[in-house]
């Protein structure tokens, strides 16, 4: 399998990067080596095998519905990059 | 009296416990060290100011029944730190404050451990040689221009050298292993569950696990105790008897059976390591322990199904960087191109190219051809592992392939460097206890290291064995200061 161009930039787009033609030519070299290395796994036969999802396979558990105030507005919007008031900010989304 | 920085973790504790020495004392010995080390580039923050103030205030009113009582500690810049930047290598999170603290870094706040600073690491602890940081390479304190490994390189550093008198770092294809090794200290990663991963920057969810890296296997006991709990803050924390894992420990290994997994002698690996290995064997026999050849059949498919699952989980945890409400933010023309260029721009090339491969194998079409066969071939390596354990207690290889490189060597090869880690990602990818102990040099001088894995909870046996091993080394770490002029 080789993963072209158009791949590479689809799965850029898909990822939410944005990548130039340069630096998607470099990656879909790496993401070919890469791959090319990950292809081995289909020497194996797993038709009758179950996929491992977790190692702690244990089931989650419930807690008391409480509240518990531990992160506070003021200090959680101190790290945001752009804000109004009590509001995160982002380029306008609705024309 | 010796120098205080030259004493062992549980040494310190002691001397201050009996009043020998002061917690100020002690904290200022590792940051003037600190300050003369600046060439390591093993820091990305220092807290030393508030950390000089903590010592002073713990030296007021000592509480010496603490398990470390006013002694300094940095850690991986992984861990969440309240009002303490945070930044996992990353240009994207350059100017992140936690407004909490991580679980494993309470723990050894409510212990009395004071942070001293937070230590450089591969991006998002993607990396094997610490390369992958925004914030620079970090020299190993063994030789100049040498890695000290990854993705916990900024860790190794800082403890090799005697910045800091233990530290921790985070494991999820052998970042604590690796680094251990390269630097000739010790580094053992936990049963997955054992230390919560609340509050640490999350990489690969089902396979990072936070442990301790120290000069001997006592102070790895001691921290071992101090960072592991149960929280029910991360969702697969695993209840289980945590023990006095420093009290317990015990150098008799008599009667007790060691596997020896022969797909682990692999072919191209220098004659060094195979010569490590004996002698690894040799101590085992000679203090009563029984060696079995075993095999772990699928071990050449870790890396592959590693190389899948890891990135995978990367792509969706790292989603959560869109500049949006914390974090770096470039300009866009509008919600998307602000994303797409804000990723861009954050993230390094590595990171970058985990997370495409982590999209591209959880796409639509793809997902079954790569991440449920990957899934699938974990399950047959994790069943490896549980049959070998039916006939042995732990198993014994070498940490890494090779000795610690140059920086640069191996930067232009993703595969290459990614081999560095066939020795200790089975281990993530069944969730084993595992541990790196330093046990020789190569013709290079460069340290080497033997791992011991151990059984699903069972970590007082590895650092039994390990003890045992220790003892009959006696490896001395032959560093130079050569970076303070």
């Amino acid at each position: 399998m080789t993963i072209d161009l158009k791949t590479v930039k689809h799965i850029s787009k898909l990822s939410r990067i944005s990548i130039d033609d340069n630096k998607a030519k470099k990656l879909g070299k790496d993401l070919n080596s890469i791959f090319s290395f990950i292809e081995k796994l289909n020497e194996l036969d797993t038709k009758n095998t179950e996929p491992l999802t977790s190692i702690a396979e244990t089931t989650l558990k419930l807690r008391k519905d409480e509240i518990k105030s531990e992160n506070i507005r003021e200090d959680i919007l101190k790290n945001s990059p752009d804000k109004n008031k009590d509001f995160f900010v982002v380029p306008k989304v609705i024309e | 009296m010796s120098n205080i920085i030259d004493l062992k973790l549980v040494e310190l504790v002691d001397k201050i416990k009996k009043k020998e020495l002061s917690s100020t004392e002690v904290t200022i010995a590792f940051i003037e060290r600190s300050k003369k080390s600046k060439k390591l580039n093993a820091y990305i923050s220092e807290n030393y100011e508030n950390a000089i103030k903590k010592a002073k205030i713990f030296d007021q009113k000592p509480d010496f029944k603490k398990k470390l009582p006013g002694i300094p500690i940095a850690v991986k810049d992984l861990f969440c730190t309240k009002n303490i930047r945070t930044t996992a290598g990353s240009k994207i999170l350059e100017n992140f404050v936690p407004t909490y603290e991580s679980t494993v870094t309470q723990n050894i706040l409510d212990e009395g451990g004071i942070i001293i600073g937070k230590l450089n690491c591969d991006e998002f602890a993607m990396g094997s040689s610490n390369e992958t940081s925004y914030f620079g390479n970090v020299q190993n304190p063994v030789s100049e221009n040498l890695v000290p490994g990854g993705s916990s390189g900024g860790s190794s550093s800082a403890l090799a050298a005697k910045l800091t008198p233990a530290t921790i770092g985070t494991d999820t294809g052998g970042s604590i292993r690796q680094p251990a090794s390269f630097t000739g200290t010790v580094g053992l990663k936990p049963t997955y569950g054992s230390c919560s991963r609340y509050g640490i920057v999350a990489f690969a969810s089902s396979l990072d696990q936070a442990g301790p890296m120290t000069h001997d296997v006592k102070d790895c006991s001691l921290m071992l105790e101090i960072i592991s709990n149960y929280d029910t803050k991360d969702s697969t924390s695993v209840e289980f008897k945590r023990e006095n894992y420093l009290n317990n420990l015990n150098d008799n290994i008599k009667g007790k059976k060691i596997g020896i997994p022969k797909e682990y002698r692999v072919d191209g690996m220098p004659k060094e390591i195979d010569e490590l290995w004996e002698k690894g064997i040799k101590i085992i026999r000679e203090n009563g322990g029984q060696i079995v050849e075993i095999s772990l059949p699928n071990t050449n498919y870790a890396l592959p199904t590693y190389y899948i699952v890891a990135p995978a989980e990367a792509s969706s945890n790292l989603s959560r960087y869109d500049g949006v409400k914390y974090g770096f933010r470039s300009k866009g023309e509008n919600l998307i191109d602000m994303y797409e260029k804000t990723r861009s721009e954050g993230f390094g090339d590595e990171v970058k190219r985990r997370i495409m491969i982590g999209t591209y194998v959880l796409s639509s079409g793809y997902y079954d051809a790569y991440y449920l066969k990957a899934q699938k071939v974990r399950r047959l390596i994790k069943n490896d592992f549980d049959e070998a354990y039916k006939k042995v207690d732990a198993i014994l290889t070498p940490s890494t392939p090779s000795s610690a490189f140059k920086i640069g060597e191996k930067l232009n090869d993703p595969v290459s460097m990614y081999l560095n880690d066939i020795f200790t990602v089975p281990i993530n990818l069944a969730g084993l206890p595992a541990i790196s102990i330093p046990a020789g040099h190569d013709k290079k001088g460069y340290p080497l290291g033997l791992q011991v894995i151990g059984k699903a909870f069972d970590e007082q046996s590895i650092l039994n064995i390990a003890f045992a091993l220790e003892k009959n080394i006696s490896f001395k770490n032959n560093i130079t200061d050569w970076w303070i002029k």
